[in-house]
């Protein structure tokens, strides 16, 4: 056969075209499955869907391990688009309580790509958050009939007693802050706003676990991937233990009612906040689930302004309260001494300058000047110390060590509690005064601030902790909220001890000066009768009526609790703050109140102070 | 004289009965790995469609031991009644057919659908290879040529008459060869040139040629057919290189000017200046005919005119004549359109072989085709799961072996002692090649979307044993060659 033998040569012809189409296709291969990763994440986008398992928060209990703050399961109703057919929109709006123009609105809201740019028809979306479990068992009996609904399981916060809304604080949606600044947070995730839930968000949220589901082309789930592998189990939050008694502050917020003020309690040997109570206060049991928004809001608005944690927050003239410092700042720098005696003549003179005292024998020694709050002793014992020119030169000098030693004992700046939105109150310096006076000023020109008045502010929480100073004779820690992490410890900055500049021995004359205010002086009404207490008034001058203040603590030896009242507008510390303050120091030490006690709360807590116009 | 005492099956080329063996193993495993869900590991079971697989590459494969004991006179013997036969087979179906997504292609028999274009192209292989075969026949005589073709356009139309275009494409694949058989180089130059043409005419059609208002499909095409001439003077008149010279040396002159002018002055629609640049060049050729009496030169005139006659209908086809899917389809895979239906399967078959990386999510892995991302994802597109699970190396060494195998087969083909043997090994190495370009091509995103099966790969009977069929016949034609 001949004929073949020209052509032959045309088989390489057609092995070239074979091999240049299998090279071809190689390339190709390369190119896609090994020059960019985008293939890879696109088909893992499509066949991965993050199922997020959400941890249960934490729960808060009282010092005595009385639960406080606990979780509730809600839900959240989805809609999954593709599916919902046939359903019953009547039957449907009437079970989960809203309007057909509502579930409209709804509706078109999800589907609406700007206002909501994740939309899937195929993947659940959300139609309505935290329903709570009664209104919920309603709708899961006819979730079947609801082709494309899904339920969600969420929780929320639910409180043992209306009480503590401003140091427990609330949790609520997360905002665009919170997810710029932490990636855990998604749109949608719960924060801790305020309060504890705040400052120990990272430890009462646990960790959210993660199971990694395919989804085929219909969005269906498929199982897991790699059968759970790669998936990660939730952690639930760690309970909290807080310093708080239960009754105690149930007490403080009872006589607090119809009155502007704040009660705050120490344990001076630990530093930790037994009653903390600010009033006006409300029911955390509002700021939970659909309604916090609207609540939040209203509480915003109001001119008393309920949401401040006066505590805190509020930072008042401390008034005679603050004298303490001074004796023991004096006591210390050597401007008084426990056997000298001042004059007061109805009041502090000199040079003309008169500033006013109530009756009492004179001349005044230590212990008599705390007793029955001279003025005059103090204005003294500023002078002299600000006057004393061979040891500090200069005012200016004098007024730094006297601004030192306040900072150390608590005053002047922050003292870092564990809540969030404390102030730090206000202790002049030099600087200050040569500022406002041009540089020519002198003891007198701010005598005021030797009584606690004039620039000087502090919060109720610095008072108390002046308080557990005193108590503790000469040292404090930081005031907390926590007694107890679980699983974990409290922050060291709570469990180091804080000395201040003054010795000891002069802790125990000032000691002995609020007992002896107790026993026969100006808080003779936080006399009781098993308990030695120890205490201080203070009545602040202020634009209207004074405020009412009082800090004690008690036993005299071996202190268990110091505590701080103050009462705006409540006129002498004596009228209001010293009867509360004996009332929780009773309450507190005893575990329960004496029949005339119980009496004397009742009439407190109906005591009603008018606020005309309202404005600070 | 002594072979012939030896059971063929012994003498069956080694290398290919290999090769074949690897190809079937691979198959089935991307089918167990295409059709099965997660946490499901029923392979064996004939519910399955990987146990059904398994059945049917058993009985692939005892049909081919079968056609090993027949004797190899038979194949020659019988190849005008088995391709009749089909024929008639083929022209029932429609009637006898149920409708499987659009197409009337399958006939049942019992529990098992077999599809009678897959068994087609043997019997026309057989009935080519008898024709070419006979003594006096060959291919670069028109007549003949004709006939052959016929031979192989009555299944094509037949099957188009299933409405299974792919399957009858597929027919086109003969054309390889009736190239190796002597058919005239230019009709392969021809198709190239058509489907070049077609490629940049329609792929760029609305993209404007900057400075000008001309396409540049339409600017390209015009350029290429100026080219193509001068490219086809330089090769048939080595001798007269005055006329390749003028022609390119205007050319290039007339491109200066019109674009220049255009670009600078007013832009125009350059292809016009192109337009009358050819014609003038197709009248300087015949001019040349008419002066020398070369015929050439009229051939040459002549695939100039029938270039750009083919350029202006198939824009006019396309726009047309063409079905709207099928225009979307063509517009689609040239990338003037981005149609979401039609680049879906394309796009998430990219995705899946593209997710593969170098080695592959491993056996039973791949997201894309087991979660059904991917259409057909064991039949037309088994190949995303080769490339998804078993990576860059997996899907290239199926590649390879492919190759491996078609340069086999050539060698087989060429070693053949008879023209019928021979013819049939390029038949069934040119059917194999165009299913690989095709749908492999389809997978990768670079041919059209086509629907025709992987050989030994895609799930199904008739595909196996059709492929089956052609590979043993071959063999059984090659153990019993006469030693040259």
């Amino acid at each position: 056969m001949p004929k073949d033998y020209s052509y032959e040569k045309r088989k390489y012809t057609i092995a070239a075209i074979a091999t240049v189409v299998i090279v071809v296709y190689i390339i190709r291969l390369f190119s896609l499955q090994l020059m960019s990763d985008d293939y890879r994440k696109s088909a893992d986008s499509n066949a991965f869907r993050k199922e997020i398992i959400y941890p249960s928060r934490g729960l808060i209990h009282d010092r005595n391990g009385k639960l406080l703050v606990y979780n509730e399961p809600s839900y959240n109703i989805l809609v999954t688009m593709q599916d919902q057919r046939g359903v019953d929109t009547l039957d449907f709006c009437r079970t989960v309580g809203i309007t057909k123009e509502e579930y409209i609105e709804r509706m078109a809201d999800i589907k609406d790509s700007k206002k909501h740019p994740g939309y899937s028809r195929n993947t659940p979306q959300l139609f309505m958050s935290q329903i709570p479990a009664r209104e919920f068992s309603k709708f899961r009996e006819k979730l079947f009939r609801f082709n494309g609904f899904s339920a969600e399981k969420r929780s929320v916060r639910r409180y043992a007693e209306s009480i503590g809304a401003h140091f427990l604080g609330d949790v609520g949606e997360v905002n665009q802050t919170d997810i710029d600044s932490d990636s855990y947070y998604k749109s949608g995730d719960y924060i801790g706003k305020l309060g504890v839930e705040r400052s120990y968000e990272k430890v009462l949220r646990g960790e959210k676990g993660m199971r990694i589901m395919l989804r085929d082309v219909h969005g269906r789930t498929q199982g897991h991937y790699q059968d759970g592998k790669y998936d990660t189990e939730a952690k639930p939050g760690r309970n909290l233990t807080l310093g708080i008694d239960l009754q105690t502050q149930l007490l403080a917020e009872r006589l607090l009612e119809n009155k502007l003020g704040a009660i705050v309690a120490i344990e001076p040997e630990t530093g930790e906040v037994l009653c903390m109570a600010s009033a006006p206060s409300y029911d955390p049991r509002t700021m939970v689930g659909r309604d916090r928004g609207k609540h939040h809001r209203i509480l915003m608005q109001h001119p008393m302004r309920p949401l401040l944690n006066r505590a805190i927050s509020g930072t008042y003239p401390p008034g005679s309260t603050f004298k303490m410092t001074q004796v023991l700042m004096g006591l210390q720098e050597g401007s008084i001494d426990p056997h000298v005696a001042f004059p007061c003549y109805h009041g502090f003179n000199y040079k003309g300058l008169h500033l006013g005292c109530h009756g009492h024998t004179t001349p005044t020694p230590l212990l008599s000047a705390i007793q029955t709050s001279c003025n005059a002793y103090f204005c003294w014992n500023l002078l002299r110390m600000f006057g004393n020119r061979p040891k500090y030169g200069n005012v200016q000098t004098a007024m730094t060590r006297w601004k030192d030693h306040l900072v150390r004992m608590g005053f002047g700046y922050k003292l870092g509690i564990d809540l969030p939105g404390e102030r730090r109150g206000m202790i002049p310096n030099a600087d200050y005064y040569d500022k406002a006076y041009k540089k020519s000023w002198n003891a007198l020109t701010v005598i005021s601030i030797s009584i606690g008045q004039g620039e000087v502010t502090a919060t109720p929480l610095q008072v108390a902790n002046l308080c557990a100073t005193i108590a503790n004779r000469g040292f404090y820690y930081v005031p907390h909220m926590t007694r107890r992490v679980q699983g974990g410890r409290i922050d060291t900055t709570y469990t180091r001890p804080r000395h201040t500049m003054v010795d000891r021995r002069w802790y125990e004359y000032a000691v002995e000066g609020m007992r002896r205010a107790v026993l026969g002086g100006t808080c003779r009404g936080a006399n009781l009768p098993d308990i030695e207490v120890c205490g201080k008034t203070g009545t602040a001058q202020n634009r209207g009526q004074d405020h009412s203040a009082f800090m004690g603590f008690a036993p005299m030896h071996k202190p268990k609790i110091a505590l701080c009242v103050y009462i705006e507008n409540g006129g002498f510390g004596a009228d209001f703050a010293v009867p509360i303050g004996s009332l929780i120091i009773e309450q507190y030490l005893t575990g329960k109140l004496s029949e005339a006690s119980r009496k004397k709360a009742e009439l407190f807590q109906h005591r009603i102070i008018k606020y005309g116009n309202y404005a600070r | 004289m002594r072979d012939n005492h030896i059971n063929p099956a012994f003498r069956a080329d080694g290398w290919v009965l290999l090769l074949f063996v690897c190809l079937l193993i691979f198959g089935w495993v991307s089918v167990c790995g295409a059709s099965h869900s997660f946490g499901e590991l029923d392979f064996l079971s004939f519910d399955s469609r990987a146990g059904k697989q398994l059945l049917w590459i058993s009985c692939a494969l005892g049909l081919g031991a079968i056609i090993l004991m027949f004797d190899d006179h038979y194949f020659d013997m019988m190849a005008d009644l088995v391709y009749w036969i089909i024929m008639l087979v083929l022209f029932v179906t429609p009637f006898l057919a149920h409708d499987i997504k659009g197409s009337k292609s399958w006939i049942s028999l019992g529990p098992v659908n077999l599809q009678p274009a897959e068994f087609a192209k043997c019997a026309t292989a057989l009935m080519l290879s008898k024709l070419i075969g006979q003594n006096g026949f060959t291919l670069n005589v028109r007549a003949h040529l004709f006939k052959a073709s016929a031979y192989v356009l009555l299944p094509l139309l037949l099957i188009v008459l299933q409405k299974e275009t792919g399957s009858a494409l597929v027919f086109f694949a003969f054309f390889l060869m009736f190239y190796r058989e002597g058919m005239s180089g230019s009709i392969l130059f021809c198709a190239v040139a058509a489907v070049t043409y077609f490629i940049i005419g329609i792929g760029y059609s609305y993209d404007l040629l900057p400075g000008t208002t001309a396409s540049i499909g339409e600017f390209s095409v015009l350029l290429l057919i100026w080219l193509f001439t001068v490219g086809l003077l330089k090769v048939y008149h080595p001798r007269q290189p005055e006329h390749a010279r003028r022609i390119l040396s205007g050319g290039v002159l007339l491109h200066l000017l019109t674009y220049g002018f255009s670009s600078l002055i007013l832009p125009f629609d350059v292809s016009w200046g192109q337009l009358i640049g050819l014609t003038a060049m197709i009248v300087y050729l015949g001019v040349q005919w008419i002066g020398q009496r070369m015929r050439s030169f009229l051939l040459i005139s002549i695939f100039s005119i029938g270039s750009i006659g083919f350029l202006y209908a198939s824009d006019y086809a396309l726009n047309n004549v063409l079905k709207e899917y099928q225009r979307t389809r063509i517009k689609v895979l040239l990338g003037v359109e981005e149609d979401r239906d039609a680049s879906y399967n394309v796009n998430q078959s990219k995705i899946a072989i593209g997710s593969g990386g170098l080695q592959g999510k491993g056996f039973m892995n791949g997201t894309q085709t087991k979660l059904d991302y991917v259409p057909e994802q064991d039949t037309d597109f088994i190949f995303c799961t080769v490339g998804e699970e078993q990576g860059f190396v997996g899907a290239s060494v199926v590649l390879l072996l492919f190759l491996a195998l078609i340069l086999r087969l050539i060698l087989l083909a060429e070693r053949q002692t008879s023209t019928f043997g021979r013819v049939f090994g390029y038949c069934v190495l040119s059917i194999l090649l165009f299913h690989v370009f095709i749908n492999i091509g389809m997978v990768l995103g670079l041919a059209p979307v086509i629907g025709i099966p992987l050989p030994f790969f895609s799930y199904g009977g008739s595909s196996l044993w059709g492929f089956t069929l052609l590979l043993f016949i071959f063999l059984r034609i090659d153990a019993g060659r006469k030693k040259r």
